[in-house]
């Protein structure tokens, strides 16, 4: 029999080459995304960064200068997280046990729903809500004082309570189902497993639950608390938007739209972007000190 | 480890029930398990075995009876505070901690102190055979070796009782043949009370010093495993133990124990497991290795070969009776499919159970 050299074959076309390198033809679907993003996000984005460098008058920093030197814009820092760092640390707080509760439940469906609720009505109409539930004449203070509680109305509006209170309704719902989804995402038979071996309920949210929660809590805390950082229209409605909740959106709003000053209102946007950017970087670095695999407790 | 610490000489469950609703999943099971017993519960899936484990465990209350060890009651008990280890399923290894925290869980738990802590981790380590291996994260082991950390966290905190629920299921078929021996080896090294879930009958009959065969969440029969594997008292137990040919016919005489009965154009004998008279309907049960194609005679089935499979010493196949009956059966050599062979029963092994 005679020797024949193996065949050789050809280059690896364009296509597999390309697939190797994880490109396929579902990558071009992200282009749109990648365009839009890039046209509403990335470019003004950039626009704004360079505006808030160039001020009407002054430097280049002169916009950061009066911020930092004027109390009334800089406070606005302080009131803003006074206010977003209580209502997400609440919100979790309040979120975990509830998950604890449903996740044992066969009709989880009602409520979700009864929870989702707020989400969908908007912080406008949660805000007129409470203004008049939560008003010298709402049926909280009547209520109270009918019970002999208390002998005159209670101020829960147009201060912090007003605006702390809007944003635990608004933003609970969204705290807990992504509270719930860590919750549920453990596999029951851990705790069965920490029972067993002699835990008792409090160690074994301790020592097998909540190690195992912090990563999805902390991305919770994250979420929660830059949407709560964000406040503006509840704090407008049920705060005291010229006092104690002026908090930093006003601050822009106000230098945008009634001084004119869309250079220094940037400036803030900046700031207030740098803020929870600290933030939110300072607590998944804290969640990066904790386990994070999977939480199911083997194979299969 | 000793596990002589926990004196106690039974563990009894009276009248154990479990009901969701109206359907009862354990009804009355009864059973005393000796100290240093090994214990398989054996039923096909949904008898109720994972339910009785649960119950045992306190993870899942019972609806009725009691649980007892000695004349301490201890089904009122929480899981917690029962001092029993399992081991699941899956094995349920807390993923965020290593190897040796998961084994050391148990004992932090009691408040035990840190250096006999780790004296006993260590022991545990070396029992499971997982030296070197204390400092790893369950995710870094595989599946073999979670399962040698789960057994070693259930027994080193010396438990009364070792609940094991189908603990080999999720491993591939060598393995579990080697874990298998290794459970028997450390069950053999340590005398634990253990309570073992399995749905296989290898699994039981090499393990168990008795085993409870569950059926529909009531005890079928309770024995060593010579006496289910030649003697099920009954046609569903002798099914569960092999005895996959059964051939219904008519009793022609009775001898003592020794019954022949009709089937087709056959006469086949075996012993009795139901009391039996002439003319009584009847089922032969045999296994597959009982039953070997051979010469025609008065005491041979005729069937048609449907399958042929080659086991190195010997062949296995299926074949068909007239009456449309699915024999199994083993041969010395290969038969053709679709052609006619004589099905002898061996008289000594087949059983006859009342129809």
């Amino acid at each position: 029999m005679a020797v024949s050299s193996p065949p050789v074959y050809n280059r690896l076309s364009l296509r597999q080459r390309l697939a190797l390198r994880g490109i396929d033809g579902v990558t071009i679907l992200v282009l749109p995304a990648v365009l839009f993003l890039l046209a509403v996000f990335v470019y003004p984005f950039i626009y704004g960064l360079v505006l808030s460098f160039t001020p009407k008058e002054g430097g280049m920093f002169a916009n950061y200068q009066k911020f930092f030197s004027d109390p009334f814009l800089y406070d606005t820092i302080l009131t803003t997280l006074w206010l977003a760092v209580p209502v997400t640390v609440i919100s979790i707080a309040l979120a975990l046990p509830i998950a604890f509760r449903v996740r044992l439940m066969t009709r989880q469906r009602l409520l979700t729903t009864i929870l989702v609720l707020p989400v969908t009505l908007g912080t406008v109409l949660v805000a007129e809500g409470l203004l008049n539930y939560l008003g010298p004449q709402g049926w909280f203070s009547r209520t109270l004082m009918l019970l002999g509680m208390i002998d005159r109305p209670l101020k829960l509006t147009n201060n912090y309570w007003g605006v702390f209170s809007s944003l635990i309704i608004t933003g609970f719902p969204f705290t807990f189902l992504l509270t719930l989804s860590y919750v549920t995402g453990i596999d029951p038979a851990l705790e069965q497993a920490a029972a067993t071996h002699g835990a008792k309920s409090w160690q074994r949210f301790r020592f097998v639950l909540l190690p195992l929660l912090i990563p999805g809590l902390a991305i919770a805390f994250c979420l929660s608390f830059v949407q709560a950082f964000a406040v503006f229209p509840s704090a407008v409605l049920l705060g005291a938007p010229a006092g104690p909740t002026r908090v930093i959106s006003i601050a822009a709003y106000q230098a945008a739209f009634e001084q004119y000053d869309y250079s220094m209102a940037s400036a803030i946007a900046m700031i207030m972007a740098t803020v929870q950017l600290t933030i939110v970087v300072a607590i998944l670095a804290i969640r990066n000190l904790f386990y994070r695999g999977s939480t199911a407790g083997g194979k299969g | 480890m000793l596990l002589a610490s926990s004196p106690f000489q039974e563990i009894r469950l009276d009248r154990m029930s479990r009901a969701f609703g109206s359907h009862n999943a354990l009804k009355d099971v009864s059973l005393s398990i000796r100290k240093g017993e090994f214990i398989a519960l054996l039923g096909p899936s949904g008898c109720g075995k994972s339910t009785a484990l649960n119950c045992i465990a306190g993870l899942l209350a019972t609806t009725g009876g009691g649980i007892f060890i000695d004349d301490k009651r201890i089904d009122t008990l929480k899981p917690e505070d029962r001092g029993f280890g399992m081991v699941f399923q899956n094995y349920a290894l807390f993923p965020h901690m290593t190897v040796r925290q998961n084994i050391g869980f148990g004992l932090k738990m009691r408040s035990v102190a840190k250096a006999e802590i780790d004296k006993r981790v260590e022991e545990a380590l070396n029992l499971v055979r997982l030296q070197g291996q204390g400092h790893k994260l369950p995710g870094q082991l595989s599946g073999g070796q979670q399962q040698r950390v789960a057994i070693a966290r259930a027994i080193v905190i010396e438990p009364p009782l070792v609940l094991m629920d189908e603990p080999l299921s999720n491993l591939d078929a060598k393995l579990r043949l080697e874990m298998r021996a290794e459970i028997r080896r450390i069950h053999n090294q340590l005398g634990a009370t253990t309570i073992y879930v399995t749905h296989d009958q290898d699994e039981a009959l090499s393990l168990a010093d008795r085993i409870v065969v569950l059926r529909d969440g009531e005890i079928r029969q309770v024995g060593v495993p010579s006496d289910l594997y030649e003697r099920p008292d009954h046609l569903d137990v002798a099914e569960f133990m092999g005895y996959r040919n059964r051939l219904t016919g008519k009793v022609v005489s009775v001898d003592g124990a020794r019954v022949s009965v009709s089937v087709g154009k056959a006469t086949l004998s075996g012993t009795a497991r139901d009391s039996l008279k002439v003319g009584d309907a009847a089922v032969v049960a045999a296994r597959a290795d009982d039953v070997e194609a051979g010469q025609h005679s008065e005491h041979t089935v005729e069937a048609v070969v449907e399958t042929i499979e080659y086991r190195g010493r010997e062949f296995v196949g299926t074949a068909r009776t007239v009456e449309g009956l699915e024999l199994v059966f083993h041969a010395p050599q290969t038969a053709a499919l679709g052609s006619s062979i004589w099905l002898a029963i061996d008289p000594a092994r087949a059983l006859v159970f009342g129809a």
